[in-house]
């Protein structure tokens, strides 16, 4: 049956920009259940499915599209959560545009089908009906295992193998769980209501979960392999890099993990009611242009900034950010600085940032990464105003763990060496996977990756598995 | 939650602390601090920690009421909880057994984070004399905890009140009338005493290291607000410290960082005794 070719995406509802700076709630309102049909319904169910082979842990897209249609919501959730356990939040967070509707086919003329937000929109459907369905869970196997760290590679992880019948307890540092979901990405990009049912779904599972121990300081690896048959280290990428230009230890500067750890984990935005404070600076300059980029400086709008400017050497199309949270920050009145380079800090007498030197760059030959280089233009410096300069230019792994595990091979940025395929590290019994092994990345890798660990770590208790 | 089982003021204004949290209390050395919050909605808390007992399990802290966060602390009672206690944070301080003479200097809530320094010190054989500096005589605690892992214990009081009169200011004249050469001094207290007795033993020439406590979050290494300048270079005193030579630290920018939240909190004392410095 021919039918005609809707090239057209429907849009999410979304808060209007005026309003959501004022506030902290999600900015995007889901589809309703008609918008969602409707976009589903632009599916041309190609006979070989791209968008499958474009995600990571490959959700059978055309399936869940195909429910969507049929108005059979519980049979698409059900779908999704065959390979993905944390629909709500990848459908909000991952970066589509890149992955599965990078390769949808009516991409090539027109928008491709919203998977994200068909996606989601499953996910609170679900929650909304209140009616979760619990999977089966295989008789108790005796095995005890560790996770260490509790973002999305520590749930994916405890998810798969709770359910394989293995004992679970998940050591989170902080005193909330979620990783990065939690502390990092703000309210109004993914609510932490949805970070906590996801959690809670696992712990519901019978998956324990210790708070406010810090493997390697509360107890080592070693002594924690004393009483568990494996471990799996999931403890992300979250030592911040600064510039190392002058001034980064006057009183206003932050790294992004500072600022954003106030505002979410701490609730400062909720100030005096929740104890951290979180100042409310006018002149905002924000580094990098990544995901952590657009939070802080969304984040800095909401604290009631005049104005929150993203200072980036290169220019908008080499922005890692989501598509969508560009668009977002530039309807919401972020100023966007390309080609600019910070290059010193200047503070006043009591030591308080007032001004950034920066210099103009322009865009040379490519680089080994394909993107062109960002060259200085010589004698342009300039200066802005700033009362606050929130550094978002990435994370590396904490050291805490190698440094407390002999043996544990761990590469030139600290990042943990595993094998890809299995997440197995030099170390015996212990594996590990998400931004500790790859530095800072995506939420998806986190879990495709927490995924194959699973997979290995349940082959080697069963006796089999790269560590046998 | 984790079980208070003592909180009491023992001297004005400082209070000892001790919670049930027999994990960290295994793993704990000198020179460690954790991390509490007081209620679900309070601020994480560093404190360094004093004491331990593995056999009940508890780690004991002093801290002094300084603002809103520590105002929340004081008025916890022995048998409630608080949600948060994590640990041990920071590097352990060094402890050797060939160091010779160890000078303990503590002041404020730091003579009792000093006292395990003394102990462990001891314990490995060292000469230990512990320095206890305080405002006035009333403000000193703990010296019968001190003496027994002290070959000698020296008291310093602002007004004469007990031991010498005056400030740090006078070490190396005490250290001479009280015929103490010593190869290492370690300081735990509040900012302007370290930065004063580090000030003092560099032009004596002697290695000195300090126990820092600027604002922190998590504790970890992930948020990096402990930040600190050491010679020259960047560090976070919550992983690379929180001991550091105190010849090497820019005190001046320390002091400023320190002071970034003053207008947030409350402060109770500012006016009095070391409260405005700590
Ligand atoms: C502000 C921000 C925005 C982002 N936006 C996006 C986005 O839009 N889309 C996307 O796909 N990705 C995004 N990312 C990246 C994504 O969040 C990460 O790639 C992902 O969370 C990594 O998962 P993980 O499980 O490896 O580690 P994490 O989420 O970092 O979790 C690690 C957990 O381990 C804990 N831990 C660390 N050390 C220890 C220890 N010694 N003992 C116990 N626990 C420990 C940590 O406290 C933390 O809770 C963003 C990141 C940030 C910071
Ligand atoms: S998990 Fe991410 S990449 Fe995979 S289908 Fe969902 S939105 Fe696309």
């Amino acid at each position: 049956m021919a039918k005609k070719i809707d090239y057209n995406r429907r849009p999410m509802p979304k808060q209007e920009p005026f309003e959501r700076v004022r506030n902290f709630d999600e900015v995007a309102l889901g589809y309703t259940e008609d918008l969602a049909v409707e976009e589903a319904s632009r599916c041309l169910a190609c006979k070989k499915s791209f968008c499958k082979e474009g995600c990571p842990v490959a959700v059978d897209i055309p399936g869940f599209i195909q429910c969507i249609v049929d108005r059979d919501f519980a049979g698409g959730i059900k779908k999704i959560k065959e390979t993905n356990a944390l629909p709500a939040v990848c459908g909000r967070v991952c970066p589509q545009e890149d992955q599965c509707e990078k390769v949808c086919v009516l991409g090539k003329k027109g928008s491709p089908v919203a998977i994200g937000r068909l996606e989601r929109f499953l996910a609170d459907w679900e929650a909304a009906s209140g009616e979760t369905e619990t999977p089966d869970i295989l008789p108790s196997t005796g095995k005890k295992i560790a996770i260490v760290g509790s973002g999305p590679a520590g749930v994916t992880v405890a998810n798969d193998l709770v359910l394989l019948g293995h004992d679970i307890t998940m050591f989170e540092a902080l005193h909330d769980a979620g990783g990065v979901l939690t502390y990092g990405i703000p309210e109004f990009r993914l609510p932490k209501a949805i970070v906590r049912r996801e959690v809670e779904y696992v712990e519901s599972l019978g998956v324990k979960l210790r708070l406010d121990y810090i493997v390697g300081k509360t107890k080592t690896i070693d002594r924690i392999l004393t009483e568990f048959d494996a471990v799996f280290v999931g403890a992300g990428a979250g030592l911040p890099w600064f510039m190392e230009i002058p001034g980064e230890n006057l009183n206003g500067v932050y790294s992004a993990n500072e600022y954003l750890t106030r505002c979410n984990l701490m609730k400062g935005f909720r100030f005096p009611a929740y104890d951290t404070p979180i100042k409310r600076p006018s002149y905002v300059a924000v580094l990098g242009g990544g995901n952590v980029a657009m939070d802080s400086a969304r984040t800095a709008l909401r604290l009631g900034a005049d104005e929150a400017h993203i200072v980036y050497r290169r220019s908008r199309t080499e922005l890692p950010a989501r598509l969508e949270e560009v668009e977002n920050a530039e309807e919401e009145g972020v100023i966007f600085d390309f080609l600019t380079q910070p290059m010193r800090l200047i503070g006043n007498e009591s030591g308080w940032l007032t001004e950034m030197e920066c210099l103009k760059m322009e865009l040379g030959e490519p680089d080994s990464s394909g993107r062109r280089r960002p060259v200085p233009i010589e004698g342009s410096e300039f200066r802005m105003k700033t009362d606050a300069v929130v550094c978002s230019i990435g994370n590396s792994p904490n050291p805490l763990i190698p440094l407390t595990t002999p043996g544990l091979e761990v590469g030139r940025k600290g990042n943990i060496v595993v094998d890809e395929a299995t997440g197995k590290t030099s170390r015996d019994a212990i594996w590990a996977g998400g931004d500790v092994v790859t530095g800072a990345a995506t939420v998806i890798s986190a879990m495709g990756a927490g995924r194959n660990a699973a997979r290995d770590i349940h082959e080697f208790l069963s006796g089999n598995g790269s560590n046998a | 939650m984790y079980e208070i089982v003592e909180r009491r003021m023992i001297v004005p204004n400082l209070h000892e602390f001790t919670v049930k949290a027999p994990e960290i209390a295994e793993s704990v050395q000198a020179g460690n601090f954790i991390i509490v919050r007081p209620d679900e909605v309070g601020e994480r808390t560093p404190l360094s920690v004093a004491d331990w007992d593995c056999d009940a399990g508890t780690i004991t802290s002093i801290f002094m009421q300084v603002g809103g966060s520590t105002a929340k602390l004081a008025r916890l009672e022995p048998g409630g909880d608080i949600p948060t206690c994590a640990g041990p944070l920071g590097k352990e301080t060094e402890i050797r057994d060939d160091f010779g003479t160890v000078l303990c200097i503590g002041g404020c809530y730091g003579i009792g984070s000093i006292y395990p320094v003394a102990r462990a010190l001891k314990e490995a054989g060292n000469k230990v004399v512990s320095l206890l500096e305080a405002r006035s005589s009333y403000l000193l605690y703990w010296q019968d905890k001190l003496e027994e892992v002290s070959d000698r214990v020296i008291e310093l009081t602002r007004d004469g009140t007990a031991g010498y009169k005056g400030h740090i200011t006078r070490l190396g004249e005490i250290l001479t009338l009280e015929k103490i050469k010593p190869d290492l001094i370690i300081v735990n207290g509040c900012t302007f005493l370290m930065m004063r007795a580090s000030k003092m033993t560099e032009s004596l020439g002697i290695k000195t290291i300090v126990n820092m406590n600027p604002i922190m979050i998590d504790g970890t290494g992930m948020c990096g607000v402990c930040r600190l300048t050491v010679a020259g270079k960047m560090k976070f005193a919550c992983v690379d410290g929180p001991d550091f030579d105190g010849h090497e630290i820019d005190w001046e920018e320390f002091l400023k960082r320190r002071q970034t939240y003053n207008p947030e909190e409350v402060h109770p004392l500012r006016k009095s005794g070391c409260a405005s410095h700590f």
